[in-house]
């Protein structure tokens, strides 16, 4: 490597889709960097003898390792670094808080200009994309035990934990309840953020290992844990995600045109509804599109409905800009591409026209008082400052709960006070012998690596347990 | 891929499918579903279980042709495939010994409703079936549903089989003239189910209904199937579908089922021009009835 005289400060930026194109279709915005510019943007990277980038990484990605081979050009040895800590770098790359995680810590953070983790991660799962040859050479021949793991969900916890279970040679069998695998990766993140052949390429390498996917079969129904586990599984990793949707509580949130964030995002998504008619499902957005609440998911939200049409889509949020949770990049995004915010508001209620469908919202001003349980100030709502804002389509996103199909079904399983199953952080066991879980099931809705995490340690104690259980 | 492997045209309007799915037929019980998904671009959509066959390995369901999916659907012949077939969905009837029992049906209901009829019997219950129908040619299945109950009446909205009109219509009468009942269950088109509904009321009869609303995943994972029971909001995917009558928000259920009306008849337009060849070679050239 070439020696580095001094700091280079300037992040190398990422060619996006100019804002007012892409506000009007769904492919992808951040196009990612051509082969010079990641070179330049890894060339940055310092090889800190106690690189800080790793330890914000909740799977310890070897982060100067993989970016040193970019900068002497050994792509096959980034992919294997890469890949021996995180098997979905497409989608990490992308989609991960970097901001919040390992470009955080890195050590040029304090200089105002983190190495490009995520991009450069991304660099590379593009990379292996493109010359699917050389992953085909490093899988080598896998030899089946005779132990056999089932695992409920596809999401990033359960991917994770199939092909860390099937590399180790267990017969695994992935039980979907949806007609895709891949989860929230699937059916909530829209195309234009994380393209829908990125996650089919990461379930296809899954298969490839020899992992069974099971799909329209909802555990609890068409066969409950306890059946799993009489007929023929060791074990069972629960990875069902939080998928139950929250709404306001508040009068008129039944009307029509008032989305559950989920609904509004799996029409588009996984059903394609942004097709329609050439796709079945239909979706109706009309001009105005009022979203609730300032996490990724309203931020998802919004920049879809922009994108099926809206003219005016506003972000209603009851706090202020520094209490947001999403991602500053998405929120970047979707202000650029014209998304309107209206902060310190709050609904009361919506009101409906004859025929039932959604008109307006009552909405009222915020003010912030002293901090709450979650340590961010509480909201207070102003006397007398109601307004009402005419809109043609709702989507509340706040938020998803544990759905409670699997614990509703399932002998024995301990919960928490908030519905999630009873989980050892490190192990991933739960209360109930020979069951596993991890993801936003055991978090509460989280984040994909940290469920990918998850997976991977559950892998790692399932294949403990088995392998001494004989 | 799920194989039908028969099929038959009840009525003009209605279809009858025999589906190969073994590990439904294995777990379903009366009052369940399943969401089906004809094909790649198909959307996702409801239908009630109306048999199960545990040794062959498949299930029944029998469905009225509305609209794009369902249209898809009836055109497809034995031997063809399902893209999806998830289930069995939504929680099962609750069935117990209540003494004197009464079930109505109309159009798809027929299905269901005879599957609960035989569970009912099996636990000891009296059953008075009662069907309704448009007229004579869309009645079908009076044999099956005679086989199973203990009466059956049949109530044709020409007028043509007795005085009533309307399944409710009788439901009062019979009630009026001192009958007792202890749980009434229907099933079928929105009027029916809330129309018994409210026939039913002034005497207090449990009466359990089987919602219809639009559904997306069925696992509860949307919320488009909510429905409003006594003031509170449920999903009817994973809370139901069934429901006491008497709480059901009929007015919410009715304007959240039209919620896609023009962009459902546009669907069904498009897709009619796509397959004029299809559909002329179906044998009956089906109709489009309203169930709400
Ligand atoms: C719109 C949206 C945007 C997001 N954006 C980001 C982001 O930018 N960055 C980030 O890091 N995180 C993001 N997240 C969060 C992240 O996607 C989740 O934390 C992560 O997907 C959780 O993974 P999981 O494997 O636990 O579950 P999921 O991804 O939820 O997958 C669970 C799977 O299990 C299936 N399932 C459920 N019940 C059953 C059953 N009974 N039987 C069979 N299968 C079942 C579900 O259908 C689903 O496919 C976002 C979430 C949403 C909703
Ligand atoms: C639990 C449940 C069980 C059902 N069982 C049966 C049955 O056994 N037989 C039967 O014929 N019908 C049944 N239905 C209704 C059936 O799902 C709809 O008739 C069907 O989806 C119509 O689709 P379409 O595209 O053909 O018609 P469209 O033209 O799209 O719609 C016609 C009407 O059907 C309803 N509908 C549309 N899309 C959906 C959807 N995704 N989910 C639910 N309803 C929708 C709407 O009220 C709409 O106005 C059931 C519905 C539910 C919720
Ligand atoms: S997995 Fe996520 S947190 Fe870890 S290095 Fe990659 S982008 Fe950063
Ligand atoms: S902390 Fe930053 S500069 Fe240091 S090794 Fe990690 S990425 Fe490179
Ligand atoms: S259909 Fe989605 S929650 Fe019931």
């Amino acid at each position: 490597m070439a020696e580095k005289s001094k700091l280079n400060l300037n992040r190398v930026p990422i060619p996006k889709q100019a804002p007012e194109v892409r506000k009007r279709n769904f492919n992808e915005v951040a196009l990612g960097y051509a082969d010079e510019k990641a070179l330049e943007e890894a060339s940055r990277c310092i090889a800190c003898k106690k690189p800080g980038c790793k330890e914000g990484c909740p799977v310890n990605v070897d982060i100067p390792e993989f970016i040193k081979a970019i900068e002497e050009g050994n792509m096959p040895e980034a992919v294997r670094i890469l890949k021996s800590k995180n098997s979905l770098p497409g989608i990490c790359g992308r989609v991960c808080p970097q901001e919040s995680q390992c470009e955080m810590t890195c050590n040029l953070a304090k200089k105002g200009a983190p190495i490009a983790i995520g991009r450069l991660e991304r660099y590379v799962a593009d990379w292996e994309r493109a010359h699917p040859e050389i992953t085909k050479q490093q899988k080598g021949q896998i030899s089946f035990n005779d132990k056999k793991v089932a695992i409920v969900g596809s999401g990033p916890a359960g991917l994770t934990c199939a092909a860390d279970l099937a590399k180790l040679g267990y017969r695994v069998t992935i039980f979907e309840a949806l007609h895709v695998a891949g989860g929230v990766l699937m059916y909530g993140i829209p195309e234009f953020r994380l393209p829908k052949i990125i996650v089919q390429g990461e379930v296809d390498y899954v298969k490839s290992l020899g992992v069974e996917i099971k799909l329209d079969n909802v555990i609890g129904k068409i066969a409950t844990v306890d059946e799993l586990l009489e007929n023929g599984f060791d074990a069972v990793f629960l990875a069902p995600g939080a998928g139950a949707p929250m709404f306001l509580d508040i009068p008129g949130e039944n009307l029509s045109g008032i989305y559950s964030a989920n609904e509004f995002l799996t029409r588009t998504n996984l059903m394609k509804a942004y097709r329609f008619p050439e796709y079945d499902t239909p979706i109706q957005v009309g001009r105005r599109v009022a979203v609730f609440g300032a996490g990724n998911v309203a931020m998802d939200a919004s920049r879809c409905a922009l994108r099926l049409g809206a003219e005016e889509v506003y972000i209603v949020y009851r706090r202020s800009k520094a209490e947001m949770p999403a991602r500053l990049e998405e929120r970047e995004n979707a202000e650029e591409e014209g998304v309107i915010f209206k902060l310190l508001t709050n609904p009361s209620k919506f009101l409906g026209d004859e025929r039932g469908r959604v008109k307006a919202v009552e909405l009222h001003e915020m003010e912030l008082g002293e901090p709450d349980a979650s340590g961010r100030p509480r909201p207070i709502r102003k006397p007398g400052s109601e307004f009402i804002m005419e809109i043609d389509t709702a989507v509340p996103a706040l938020g998803t709960r544990p759905n409670p199909i699997i614990p509703s079904t399932t002998r024995g399983l301990k919960l928490t006070k908030w519905g999630t199953i009873l989980t050892d952080e490190v192990t991933g066991r739960t209360s109930k012998d020979r069951v596993w879980c991890g993801g936003d099931m055991a978090t509460g809705a989280a984040t994909v690596i940290s469920a990918m995490g998850a997976g991977r340690r559950a892998a790692t104690d399932i294949d403990t347990r088995l392998r001494n259980s004989n | 891929m799920y194989k039908i492997l028969k099929r038959e045209v009840l009525v003009p309007n209605t279809v009858y499918l025999k589906v190969e799915a073994p590990e439904i037929a294995r777990k379903a019980k009366p009052g369940q579903f399943v969401i089906l998904r004809v094909d790649e671009v198909g959307e996702r959509f409801p239908l009630s279980l109306t048999g199960w066959d545990k040794k062959e390995g498949a299930v029944e369901v029998l469905f009225l042709i509305m609209g794009r999916s369902t249209m898809k659907l009836s055109s497809l012949g034995e031997g063809d495939c399902i893209m999806d077939v998830v289930g069995p969905l939504g929680r099962p009837t609750e069935i117990e010994s209540y003494g004197n029992t009464m079930c109505v049906c109309s159009t798809f209901g027929v299905g269901p409703a005879i599957t609960l009829v035989k569970a009912l019997k099996e636990k000891g219950n009296k059953v008075v079936s009662v069907m309704e129908a448009k007229d004579e040619t869309y009645l079908f299945w009076e044999d099956r549903l005679k086989s199973v109950s203990d009466e059956t009446h049949v109530v044709l909205g020409d007028g043509s089989r007795g005085k009533h009109r309307q399944a409710s219509q009788f439901v009062k009468e019979y009630l009026e003239s001192g009958n007792k009942l202890d749980r009434i269950f229907i099933f079928g088109r929105v009027f029916t189910m809330m129309e018994c509904s409210q026939a039913t009321k002034p005497f207090g009869v449990k009466t359990i209904v089987g919602l219809t609303p639009i559904m997306v995943d069925g696992t509860g994972m949307c919320g488009c199937c909510r429905v409003s029971v006594g003031g509170e909001t449920k999903f009817t995917c994973v809370d139901g579908p069934e429901f006491d009558g008497h709480l059901v928000d009929w007015e919410l259920l009715i304007k959240r089922k039209r919620a896609y009306l023009i962009e459902e008849a546009r669907a069904f337009d498009l897709w009619q021009l796509d397959n004029l060849r299809r559909i002329a070679e179906l044998s009956e050239l089906p109709e489009r009835v309203s169930v709400v």
